[in-house]
């Protein structure tokens, strides 16, 4: 081994090349299945839907064209832009509740707590459940007459007429609830990676616990706070079980409009305008993470 | 450098204040594992009220879920398949999720390796790939995908399910594999083709029992992402039902007993798969005593 190290150093590289036949292909033949997949499967149909957005489609035979038709954009957002609003307001409430929620969580699992892989497990452990049952599980316990509310009323806590399902503070709870892994993960991580002897030098200099938690912890987190706030906020503002399940009529988020459109009203150039603006969305917030703090963490915080 | 060197001649903060950093350390010392444990609680209200309830009777005639407790049975869990379609949903899912999980868990093993292992043209595009893959609005995935099958003219079922749950779960293998595989040194591979073993024998023997926790990891997440899939799942399946597609039908008309059994037992199965793939790598990280780990 020993004699290996310098042997590398001092450019014996050629033989080794020549020993690993091929190896200038390899990369490309251990990723090309993937590659592939997600080429053929993931960008074409996205790249597919950005131009049926702008196509016109024969509203009796379904057979589209490129038509260069923009006008749906400002069409759709025009007629749309309540339930836009209220999605992004939604989906933002949502995200600020679970960050603020799971941070002071993954602090102590990243600096205090001393089995981290059971707790990480057990942040996972949602996921062991049906997305549509844990949904389906608070819309019960959540009902006028079940557990929670029913107790609370007999207690005298809330009035007689509280109630919290079809209500926006239900889709915003249970946009939180559902997202919270995606949140607490990426915090995690950047929690987890930051040097301890950073922290012991803040200390040395002065530094109280809380100078130290505001100057030293968060600055280094921001990466992770960002990459939790986009995982959670993106697939949040596109969510529509939740507003299906626990919403009402007065909580219609974008999402349940694009699944109507697209698999009952057959209208694809307004389903996929819609979805491109998501789309776009997702894409502004990966580029402001790659300009403010570096394209080469991003895919880090996963 | 050399300025910091000095500095650590002067007596440090530790020894000039050491009472009042006691005295903060002492308040969040119990306050956040306390915060935890309620946030922990509040994690598992909905899968305790799943696994609790599973369990209630029902004696009207068209059993449902509701919040009332009327007595414990197993009648349920003996009955399992007695709603029509929802057994069959239950076969579907789990089948399309045992396909989905073997197949991305291969995609992603292999990606995962072409990534940590080699510079190549285009890596850092796979990788934003992969990222905006995750980031995606599910709804996004679904439609865009719709879109694609109807331009193809293709035929909605199990094959556009599998293709659907393959291209989402591929990304999270991949992601945690790559995790597992940097922290493994090269010269291990490179000291068994020393020793005379070709690249394919130090692969099986060597890097594959090494990383193994890895893909069992990926493989877990797959599954798990796989039979929970709702959104995706229900722009593609054309007129398959899986189960969390006929769960999310069932529920404004009401969800009868059985979807909590199911429920239940995904669940089991699949603690009991995590927490054995913990003690696995407890137990090798013990054996092997190196500081790597993700």
């Amino acid at each position: 081994m020993e004699q290996h190290v310098p042997a590398d150093l001092h450019g014996v590289e050629p033989p080794r090349r020549h020993r690993r036949l091929g190896r200038s292909a390899s990369p490309y033949l251990l990723g090309a299945p993937a590659i592939v997949w997600l080429a053929v499967f993931f960008v074409i149909p996205l790249v597919t839907m950005l131009s049926l957005s702008i196509q016109t489609c024969d509203s009796i035979t379904l057979a589209c064209k490129l038509t260069w038709h923009f006008a749906e954009f400002p069409n759709i957002i025009g007629r749309y832009n309540d339930t836009f609003v209220r999605s992004l307001v939604y989906a933002g409430a949502a995200t600020v509740a679970a960050l603020v929620v799971a941070f002071p969580v993954t602090y102590w699992i990243a600096f205090r707590a001393k089995r981290k892989n059971f707790f990480l497990l057990m942040l996972l452990v949602p996921f062991f459940v049906s997305f549509v049952i844990r949904t389906t599980a608070w819309y019960t316990l959540l009902a006028d007459q079940g557990t929670i509310l029913s107790t609370l009323k007999n207690l005298h806590l809330v009035p007689e007429s509280f109630h919290v399902l079809a209500t926006p503070l239900a889709v915003i709870g249970g946009l939180a609830y559902n997202y919270l892994p995606f949140t607490a993960l990426p915090l995690y991580v950047a929690l987890e990676r930051i040097d301890r002897r950073v922290m012991e030098a803040s200390h040395d200099l002065y530094a109280t616990r809380r100078v130290a938690f505001t100057h030293v912890v968060l600055p280094l987190a921001v990466p992770g706070i960002f990459a939790a706030f986009l995982l959670t906020f993106v697939p949040a503002a596109g969510d529509y079980v939740n507003a299906a399940i626990l919403g009402g009529t007065n909580t219609v988020m974008i999402g349940q409009v694009i699944q109507n459109k697209f698999l009952e009203a057959a209208d694809y150039p307004a389903a996929s305008a819609l979805s491109t603006v998501l789309l776009v969305l997702m894409l502004v917030g990966i580029a402001a993470y790659a300009k403010f703090l570096g394209s080469r963490t991003i895919e880090e915080y996963v | 450098m050399s300025a910091l060197a000095q500095d650590t001649s002067i007596p440090s903060a530790k020894d000039l204040a050491p009472v009042p950093r006691e005295r903060r350390r002492r308040w969040t010392y119990y306050s956040l594992p306390v915060y935890s444990g309620a946030f922990f609680l509040y994690l598992l209200i909905p899968i305790t009220f799943m696994v609790v309830y599973s369990f209630n009777q029902s004696h009207s005639a068209l059993p449902q879920v509701t919040s009332k407790w009327q007595g414990f049975t197993t009648q349920w869990y003996r009955q399992w398949n007695g709603v029509p379609g929802l057994g069959p949903a239950f076969i579907l899912s789990i089948k399309l999720a045992l396909f989905a999980t073997v197949l991305s868990a291969i995609l992603g093993t292999l990606l995962a390796l072409a990534l940590v292992r080699y510079r190549f043209r285009g890596k850092g595009v796979t990788e934003q790939v992969l990222f905006a893959n995750i980031a995606a609005p599910e709804i996004v995935l679904g439609a865009s995908l719709l879109g694609f099958f109807i331009t193809l003219n293709l035929d909605r079922g199990f094959t556009t399910l599998l293709i659907a749950h393959v291209m989402f779960c591929v990304a999270y293998v991949t992601i945690t594999v790559r995790a597992r595989l940097s922290g493994f040194d090269p010269m291990l591979e490179q000291a068994a083709q020393d020793l005379g073993a070709n690249p394919w024998v130090s692969f099986w023997k060597v890097t594959l029992p090494l990383i193994f926790p890895g893909i069992l990891a990926g493989a877990l997440l797959a599954f798990a992402l796989s039979i929970d899939d709702f959104v995706t799942s229900n722009f593609v399946a054309g007129p398959s039902v899986t189960f969390p597609l006929w769960v999310y039908g069932a529920v404004k008309v009401g969800i009868p007993p059985q979807v909590f059994v199911l429920g239940t037992v995904i669940f089991s199965a699949g603690l009991v798969l995590a927490v054995t793939a913990l003690v696995f790598q407890g137990r090798a990280k013990k054996a092997r005593p190196e500081p790597e780990e993700g």
